[in-house]
Order: structure tokens, then C-alpha cells, then sequence
């Protein structure tokens, strides 16, 4: 029989490096300093971020500016979840997830009717939707936002180590989670359709792919995932406000920038962005203001001229792959089939 | 009495709502870009007027003469420079870039004038007022806003319809590749739709500074308002974009009526509701 391949030999490489990766990050509790493994979990989140995201508009060409709105319900729902149900917080990740995948369906169902860009700045109104009710919630603080009790904290874990500890890992994990799913996600039938999509929408529907369908379940799953990290960030912040868990500039800007500069429509695209987006913020935060507009401008330029991002140019350069996403087919009669 | 006066005065900031609105619709319209960074450069153009009334001691409605002119240039050289290089069939470039534009935007004016908030002195006619009927007044400013703001639809009207430059701009919509056949200079016709543009964004920014308070952050929730207001009205055209900008002032009124914390979500939720209902709008385009 013939089959298809996935893995070629940079790919083979590069899941040891990240295997091996993941092993230090793990243990990073171990030799890293506290100030370390906030910045490495804070990364985490915005791998988780920028790849979902990426999935969202690299792959299934929707375009959002408005993913704000289900990091924000994410940690509005953790809060909820245990200042008003005192369920474990833990749990209220766990929660946040299916809850945003129920709501989007609605809101999908809405802002579907819009074509392309106005479909962009549709999910930028549902977000600042979400951020006006989030105000009128008068038990979570209503405009001017609340803080997490200071008894669910503690009952995390005993001691401010330990639960740092905690968070990091959840951090490490749940973010390894969203890259897992979203490569099984590729590697199916599913991912072969979206591949299609990405690289042409009509002759993707031409050849039989129900793209809506296909559309509205990436929404769905994008939603899911952006809530749970969205209530993982905001338990690591322990305080939540409408204009921090809604911010454009936090959530989407930063996050558009990553995987712009790193490669969209690459899996790992949005990494590479994440590596970059923060050495230079750690370089660069002195300067404020001008930080965020030479970050405007850099993402400017390589849409325009290197539009497949840092990544983009590795593949092009080397024709690398860091994870076993292509599809390469092995007849059986060849020996040599492989590359 | 009081809800003839609430819904006449969303009905006048309705006029400045689609004048944010016409700028938008017009450049979709003609190269099919959507402009994210729309509503920081409606920021962008009261700045400019706050720099030359200052440097040159003149009121604000003056200052349009200089600051349309301005804007109207920007947006020429912004299209030829920058956003003709977008254009394509990837929806992605034009989006992407103006999105960072509008960050640039933001921190640029951000850098130059900080984080306070700033208002245009238009002087006596800023607080200015008379009865239209028993009980109900009506301000003098907003009048004359809202007057323009008609003055700016009909002109593009017109201007589409009457005119050389309208054809032009009608054909490159209708088909980019036959309109270059045709003769046309595409890159041209679009930095000319770009610069009206900006120029109604100038007389939008104007006004908008004129009667309340403004920052370099609040932009986006203007190229919301604007948005709003083309969807509600129907894309394509531009009556429907006034009677948009109208429906979504008077909503806004009506619901900071019944709680000044509804004053924006009764907006929002009146644009939702009119994509739910009736998604091309309340008076879109007739085809052909």
C-alpha cells in the first residue's frame, strides 16, 4: 500500500528539540529564579495566544481583531467561578473552555454575515460587547474591576512558592495542550481541509470542502482555547478590570505582531514570533511608547515584504519543518521514497 | 418633551457618526480595503487642528481650510506609499498593515501630546442654543454639524455620479482590471479615493474635537461608530450610511436615556440586532 508521510527529517529533529525543550522547561522550578519563571510562563501564554490565533487567520483565513473578548470572558468566568460558586480555580480553567465554545456558537452564528475585513472589526464590536456587560457585573467589581479572595489563593497551594510553582506548570502544560491539539488538529482530515483553505479558499470549496463548516468549528475551537488561557493569565494576575481582560492592544495587537513577525500560517511561526516579540520587549521596554510604535512599523514591513514571516523564510531558505506536518506521499514500489 | 429632545439630539450626533461612516464606506467601496486605522487618523486630523489653531490663533472651523486640505494629502501620500502595496487579493496584507498603522498612530500622538485629554475652543457658538418648539432646544453647533454632515453625503453623491473622477472610482469598483484597461491608473484613482477620504475624516475629526474631549486612545471606538453606522445602513451606499449614522445616535441616546452605562451597549446591541435581522443592511445598494 501506499502511504503518506508526515515526518521528514528536520521534523524528526525538531520534535528531539522540543522534546528536549520541554524537559528543561519543566524543570525550570529547579534552577530558574522567580522572576524567570514568570516571564517564561507569561511567554507560554502568548505561544498559546498567537497560535491560536494563527489557526484562526492563518489557516482558516478568519481574521480577527477581536479574540479579546474570550481571553476577557475566560478570566471573568474564573473569577466568577469562584468568588461567586467558590469552585477551585483550577477547576474554572477547566470550565472556561466549553463555556466560550457554547457562547461563540451565537456570536459566530452573527458575525458570520460578515464578509472578510468587516468580519474583523464584527468581532471587534463583540469584544467591546463583552467588555460594556463585564462593566454592568456589579459583583465582579462592575467598571473598576476586583480582585481574586485572597482564601481561594491560599487554598491553591500552602505556601507563595508552591503555588508560583503551580501556575508555571499549568502554564508549561495547558500551552503544550493548545500545540498538541492544533497539530492533531492539522494532521487530520480536518487539517488537510484547512491546509486547502489556506492556500485557496475556492478552489478548496471546488473540490468539495464544506468551508463554512470547517470555519465555524475552528471559531468554536479557537474560543474554546483562547477562554482557557484567558483564565489562566488573569489567575497569574490574581486582579481583573473590563480594560485589562478586554484590551485590544494586549490581547490582539501584541499577539497579531508575534505571529505576523514569526510566520503566519505556520505552526511554528507563532513561536519563533514569541522568542522575538520578547527579547525585544525585554531590550526595549524602557522606551515606552516608541516600543509599541517601532513594533507596529516591524510588523508593517515584513507583511510587505517578507509576508510569510521569519519562519516563512527558514522554510523557504531550508525547507525546514520543525514539527511532522507535511504530507508527503511513499509508494511502495520506490524504496527511496523518502526525502 | 424630554424624548423629543433625546432622540433630536441623537439624531444630530448621528450626523457626525456618519460622517466618520462616509470615509469608510467610500474607500471599501472603491478598492474594497477596510481601514482599521480609519478612526485613529479621525484622532490624527483633530490634532493637527488643535497644532494650527494654536499656531495661528483661529478658530476651529477655520482651521478646516488648512487642516482638509492636510489630511486630504496624507491620505494621497499614505495610499500611493504604503497601502497601494496592500492591495490584492489576500485580505490579509491590508488589514495587517493598517491595523499597525493604527498602533503607530496611536503611540505616535501618544509620544507627541501625551495621554491628556484635549478639546477644541470654538467659542460662543459652542454653547449657543435656541428653541425649535415649546420646550425643545436645539444647540447651534450641532446643527451646523449635522447640516454638514448632509452637505458631505450629498457632495459624495454627487461627486460619484456627476463627475469624471466619480466614473473613475465607479469602474475601478466595478472591475480593477478593465478600468486599467480602459486607461485608467488605478493606483491613482485609489490614492484620490483615499485623500476624500481623509478629507471627510479631517471635517469629522474637527467637530469630534469640537464637542467633547479627546485623547490619543479614543480612535477605535470611532472606526466602530463608523462601521456601525455602514453596516446598519447598508453597504454601498451613501443615504444609507446617514440613515445609519442617525439609527445608531439615536439608539446611543435613548439608551444613555434609560442608564448612562447603556449608552454605547444599546448602540452595539442595535447593530447586532439589524446583522441578525436584516445583514445587508436597512437600504442597500440596488444592484446593477
Amino acid at each position: 500500500m501506499n502511504r503518506v508521510e508526515h515526518a521528514s527529517r528536520s521534523s524528526r529533529i525538531g520534535i528531539a528539540l522540543l522534546a528536549v525543550a520541554f524537559l528543561v522547561l519543566a524543570s525550570a522550578p529547579s534552577w530558574s529564579d522567580r522572576q524567570t519563571l514568570r516571564l517564561l510562563a507569561e511567554m507560554f501564554t502568548f505561544i498559546a495566544l498567537a497560535s491560536l490565533w494563527n489557526l484562526l487567520a492563518g489557516y482558516a483565513g478568519l481574521v480577527s481583531v477581536g479574540q479579546q473578548a474570550f481571553v476577557g470572558f475566560g478570566g471573568y468566568l474564573l473569577f466568577a467561578a469562584v468568588i461567586v460558586f467558590d469552585i477551585h480555580p483550577i477547576a474554572a480553567i477547566l470550565i472556561a473552555g466549553p463555556a466560550a465554545a457554547i457562547i461563540a456558537i451565537p456570536v459566530a452564528a452573527l458575525i458570520f454575515r460578515l464578509r472578510g475585513a468587516y468580519f474583523a472589526i464584527g468581532t471587534w464590536v463583540v469584544a467591546e460587547v463583552f467588555r460594556l456587560l463585564a462593566s454592568q457585573i456589579s459583583i465582579l467589581g462592575g467598571g473598576s474591576g476586583i480582585s481574586l479572595p485572597a482564601a481561594a489563593v491560599i487554598a491553591m497551594a500552602p505556601t507563595r512558592q508552591m503555588r508560583e510553582f503551580e501556575i508555571y506548570w499549568l502554564a508549561l502544560g495547558l500551552t503544550v495542550l493548545v500545540l498538541a491539539a492544533i497539530v492533531v488538529l492539522l494532521r487530520s482530515r480536518h487539517g488537510l481541509a484547512l491546509t486547502a483553505i489556506r492556500d485557496n479558499e475556492i478552489a478548496a470549496q471546488s473540490n468539495g470542502i464544506d468551508v463554512a463548516r470547517i470555519k465555524l468549528i475552528v471559531y468554536v475551537l479557537t474560543a474554546f482555547g483562547t477562554a482557557m488561557i484567558g483564565a489562566l493569565i488573569f489567575l497569574q494576575k490574581l486582579r481583573i478590570s473590563p480594560d485589562t481582560a478586554f484590551s485590544v492592544n494586549d490581547w490582539t495587537a501584541f499577539v497579531i505582531f508575534i505571529t505576523v513577525i514569526g510566520g503566519i500560517g505556520r505552526v511554528e511561526g507563532p513561536i519563533i514570533g514569541t522568542i522575538v516579540f520578547f527579547v525585544l520587549r525585554q531590550t526595549l521596554a524602557d522606551l515606552g511608547s516608541i516600543y509599541l510604535l517601532m513594533m507596529g512599523a516591524v510588523a508593517i514591513v515584513v507583511m510587505l515584504w517578507a509576508p510569510k514571516g521569519l519562519w516563512g523564510l527558514a522554510t523557504e531558505h531550508f525547507g525546514w519543518q520543525a514539527l511532522p506536518l507535511q504530507r508527503q506521499l511513499v509508494l511502495k514500489e520506490e524504496t527511496g521514497g523518502k526525502r | 418633551m424630554q424624548w423629543v429632545n433625546v432622540i433630536l439630539q441623537g439624531v444630530l450626533i448621528g450626523g457626525l457618526y456618519a460622517m466618520f461612516a462616509a470615509g469608510l464606506s467610500l474607500i471599501f467601496g472603491v478598492m474594497r480595503l477596510v481601514n482599521i486605522a480609519h478612526g485613529d487618523l479621525i484622532v490624527l486630523a483633530a490634532y493637527i487642528s488643535l497644532l494650527v489653531t494654536q499656531a495661528l490663533g483661529i478658530d476651529p472651523l477655520t482651521s478646516l481650510l488648512l487642516v482638509v486640505p492636510i489630511m486630504a494629502l496624507i491620505g494621497y501620500a499614505l495610499q500611493r506609499g504604503l497601502l497601494n502595496q496592500t492591495i490584492g487579493d489576500d485580505l490579509l496584507p491590508p488589514l495587517l498593515v493598517t491595523f499597525g498603522l493604527s498602533i503607530i498612530i496611536q503611540n505616535g500622538l501618544l509620544e507627541l501630546f501625551t495621554a491628556d485629554s484635549r478639546k477644541l475652543q470654538a467659542g460662543a457658538i459652542e454653547v449657543h442654543t435656541f428653541q425649535l418648539l415649546q420646550g425643545v432646544w436645539v444647540g447651534t453647533l450641532p446643527l451646523v454639524q449635522f447640516v454638514i454632515a448632509v452637505a458631505v453625503v450629498a457632495g459624495l453623491q454627487l461627486l460619484f455620479y456627476r463627475t469624471a473622477l466619480g466614473r473613475a472610482f465607479r469602474a475601478t469598483s466595478d472591475d480593477q482590471a478593465v478600468a486599467q484597461l480602459m486607461g485608467l491608473d488605478t493606483r491613482h484613482v485609489f490614492a484620490m479615493a483615499m485623500a476624500l477620504s481623509l478629507a471627510v475624516v479631517a471635517i469629522a475629526g474637527v467637530f469630534l474635537a469640537v464637542r467633547a474631549n479627546f485623547d490619543p486612545a479614543i480612535g477605535p471606538a470611532r472606526l466602530i461608530f463608523g462601521f456601525e453606522a455602514v453596516i446598519i445602513g447598508g453597504l454601498g451606499s451613501m443615504w444609507g450610511t446617514l440613515a445609519g449614522g442617525i439609527i445608531l445616535g439615536v439608539s446611543q441616546a435613548i439608551g444613555a436615556q434609560i442608564d448612562p452605562g447603556w449608552q454605547l451597549l444599546a448602540g452595539h446591541i442595535v447593530f447586532l440586532l439589524i446583522l441578525a435581522l436584516r445583514p445587508q443592511g436597512l437600504f442597500p445598494k440596488v444592484s446593477g
